[in-house]
């Protein structure tokens, strides 16, 4: 009763770090699926959005309040990004993309450090600190927050590139970027509107990572390598790819914490990523 | 500073001057005797690298000026058996990198022509620095960090000051047992908690081999990623092992982590004791607020506990001064103390030839009561580790952490066993 007890626990515990996950890795495939490009600074926009909602906190908004603000100025932010850099990395080779969004990595994570301190700092009063309790599981509210917001996160996205015109244009583009154009489609513009909807996404994220993690100059890091594994093993560019694939390696992670040793909770995660590489290098619902 | 205090501070540091006597004097092409020093005055240890060198440099200035305060060779101007001769520390940037540590010590030795070395905090950039000094047989004395595998080198010029990693864990186990002395406090399940890396490891390993030769029951010994994002698995094992005692090594955002796990599935052991990092970062009680109550860590340091040393409300002025008014804690504490020491053998050494410096070093025999730290003593054994060294155990109580042991030093009394979690 009580090894079944346990079960019960972990499982709910992996479905939520499973969405918390996600909640990180969609603004990620959303922007490799439709310009082929990996971010990966997608960790320092996290950051980056931590650190807003963390201002916004200490001026007494709360980071429920605080979430559409953060995703909007991270929206922003993220076109800006685009137009100025991530367009000109895109005229050159392939691996342009990926040296010039590492060295954002590295320039946004130096900025952080040398204005913002490396210090660790969590914002004030933050709501949600109580336990749920239904039946033997405990859950912390802060995490079934988080929760929700993946999946209503991930529902939005989803609706947002099937059914409106906008996002049909952006499956156009990462279809055939050629055939959009000639069908009038300004790719440039549809490719900013991603990378600033991806921007957004993670803002929300960090919006609601606030309600149980500190923020430092380095507090993307973890999630965005746990994305880039979600992102892999759900399927590039798969917006339900990324909720499928972060549920699983939350599953992987805590079962096999406790059933494997916490040191090699990682080690089923990336033996599944192995796995789907060799045998499904597409991803699990990746197209390709 | 408020007023008060800094007349208070400035009485005291005007009586001491006043018995400082006449300035020896110094011949004017004594040349100055160089120390490197390698920190992470870059990187994200930057905040900390700035801190240790502005506590070397008081140190500096204290070994050459001329105002005596009860610590070894401070206030002598200089030197004395090197006639007076003024001691100059040059810095270098680990980045808190092993490579940038090595290139560092390399670059003081070769072009500094530093005669001795100090430094670096983490244990990473001392492990290579080290490397370096010892290759080229030059004395490296190491004020700052804890891994327990530092001093299993079998370096011959590798001296460490403080008490590392397996000291602490001796501490929790004293501290264990004098409860049970005094309090009749009986504790025998304990879960042993770490993360995986150097820090961790070290801590844990030294927590769980002496717990068994102590006869204590290791109810689970828990390693784990410090950069996780969430503790599910690690939380279930700790509750499944229903431990009264639960020591635990862990950065700030994995020690938020557990302390919300373990509220959130009822996880309440007699106690938590904690190897300082994450528990005492002043995000945790900011954090967490009244679920850090009752929470133990061993710290290497206080301001506040009896039967101090006079000099360290005053060096803690000083530090402040010069520190943007934070106050001096158990790493600049050290980092200063580091300096008096290398000083201190140089100058015994009578000379800045590094095998005379050498055996100076491990002659050092100087009293707790002369240094700012809550030390027996500063002796190096066959290894270049102080066997004097001890720490203090603190526990949060109303949101402030109060020394509780050793019980002679104490502040306030052990609140046993920690309370429950608030609903």
């Amino acid at each position: 009763m009580e090894a079944l007890g346990t079960f019960g626990q972990l499982l709910v515990g992996g479905l939520l770090t499973g969405l918390v996950f996600a909640l990180v890795a969609v603004g990620l495939t959303l922007v490799y699926g439709v310009m082929d490009v990996v971010n990966f600074a997608h960790g320092e926009f996290l950051m980056l959005a931590m650190y807003a909602a963390l201002g916004l906190a200490l001026a007494g908004l709360g980071p429920l309040v605080g979430l559409p603000l953060v995703a909007i100025a991270m929206f922003l932010f993220g076109i800006v990004v685009y137009r100025v850099f991530v367009r000109r990395l895109l005229a050159g080779p392939p691996e342009a993309t990926v040296f010039g969004t590492f060295g954002l990595l590295v320039l946004m994570q130096g900025i952080a450090q040398a204005t913002l301190t490396s210090d660790f700092q969590s914002a004030p009063n933050v709501p949600f600190r109580g336990t749920l309790h239904i039946g033997a599981i405990a859950v912390s509210q802060a995490t079934v927050i988080e929760g929700i917001g993946a999946l209503v996160l991930t529902a939005a996205l989803f609706a947002f590139v099937e059914y409106t015109e906008t996002g049909r244009a952006m499956r156009a583009v990462a279809e055939d970027r050629v055939a959009a154009t000639l069908m009038g489609i300004d790719v440039q513009r549809v490719n900013g509107l991603a990378f600033g909807i991806g921007a957004a996404c993670v803002g929300a994220a960090g919006a609601l990572l606030m309600l149980s993690y500190p923020v430092y100059p380095t507090a993307g890091a973890p999630f965005a390598l746990t994305a880039f594994v979600v992102v892999a093993l759900g399927g590039f560019g798969s917006i339900q790819g990324a909720l499928v694939g972060a549920l699983l390696v939350g599953m992987l992670e805590v079962f096999g914490g406790f059933y494997l040793s916490p040191e090699m909770k990682m080690v089923p995660v990336y033996l599944a990523y192995l796995a789907i590489v060799l045998l499904r290098p597409q991803g699990l619902l990746g197209r390709r | 500073m408020p007023a008060r205090r800094l007349s208070a501070f400035l009485a005291a540091a005007v009586a001491v001057t006043a018995v400082g006597g006449a300035v020896p004097t110094r011949a004017a092409d004594q040349p100055d005797i160089v120390i490197g020093s390698i920190l992470p005055l870059t990187g994200a240890l930057a905040q900390t690298g700035a801190g240790l060198r502005a506590a070397q440099q008081l140190a500096q200035d204290l070994v050459n000026g001329h105002v005596s305060y009860p610590l070894p060779l401070v206030g002598k101007s200089g030197l004395p058996h090197l006639g007076h001769a003024r001691i100059r520390l040059v810095f270098a940037d680990s980045q808190g990198k092993p490579d940038q540590a090595r290139a560092a010590a390399e670059q003081l030795i070769t072009q500094e022509h530093a005669v001795a070395l100090i430094g670096t905090y983490a244990s990473s950039t001392t492990a290579t620095a080290s490397q370096v000094a010892e290759r080229y047989g030059i004395p490296f004395l190491n004020p700052d960090s804890s891994a327990p595998s530092l001093t299993a080198r079998g370096l011959k010029w590798f001296f460490r000051a403080t008490p590392n990693d397996a000291t602490f864990a001796d501490n929790f186990y004293q501290f264990l047992a004098d409860l049970k002395k005094t309090k009749k406090i009986d504790v025998r399940r304990i879960a042993v908690v770490g993360e995986d890396g150097l820090f961790g490891t070290g801590a844990s390993d030294a927590e769980e081999q002496l717990g068994k030769k102590l006869g204590y029951d290791i109810v689970t010994r828990v390693a784990y990623p410090a950069t996780t994002t969430e503790v599910n698995a690690e939380v279930q094992k700790v509750k499944a092992a229903t431990p009264d005692v639960i020591m635990i090594a862990s950065y700030l955002p994995d020690a938020l982590l557990y302390m919300r796990g373990f509220k959130e599935q009822s996880v309440l052991p007699k106690a938590i004791l904690a190897q300082d990092a994450g528990f005492i970062d002043p995000g945790f009680v900011r954090t967490l607020g009244a679920d850090a109550e009752g929470v133990f860590t061993r710290e290497v340091f206080s301001l506040e506990i009896k039967h101090r040393n006079q000099a360290v409300p005053l060096i803690d002025q000083l530090f402040r001064l010069r520190f943007g008014g934070k106050p001096l804690d158990g790493n600049t504490a050290r980092d200063f103390m580091g300096v008096l020491f290398i000083s201190d053998a140089i100058d015994r050494a009578g000379s800045t030839k590094p095998d005379a410096i050498r055996s100076a070093l491990q002659k050092t025999d100087i009293p707790g009561k002369l240094t700012l730290m809550p030390w027996i003593r500063v002796h190096f054994d066959a290894n270049g580790q102080n066997d004097g060294g001890a720490g203090i155990i603190e526990q949060i109580q109303n949101g402030k952490y109060e020394t509780v042991w050793p019980f002679d030093v104490a502040v306030k009394p052990v609140i046993w066993p920690m309370p429950a979690w608030k609903r």
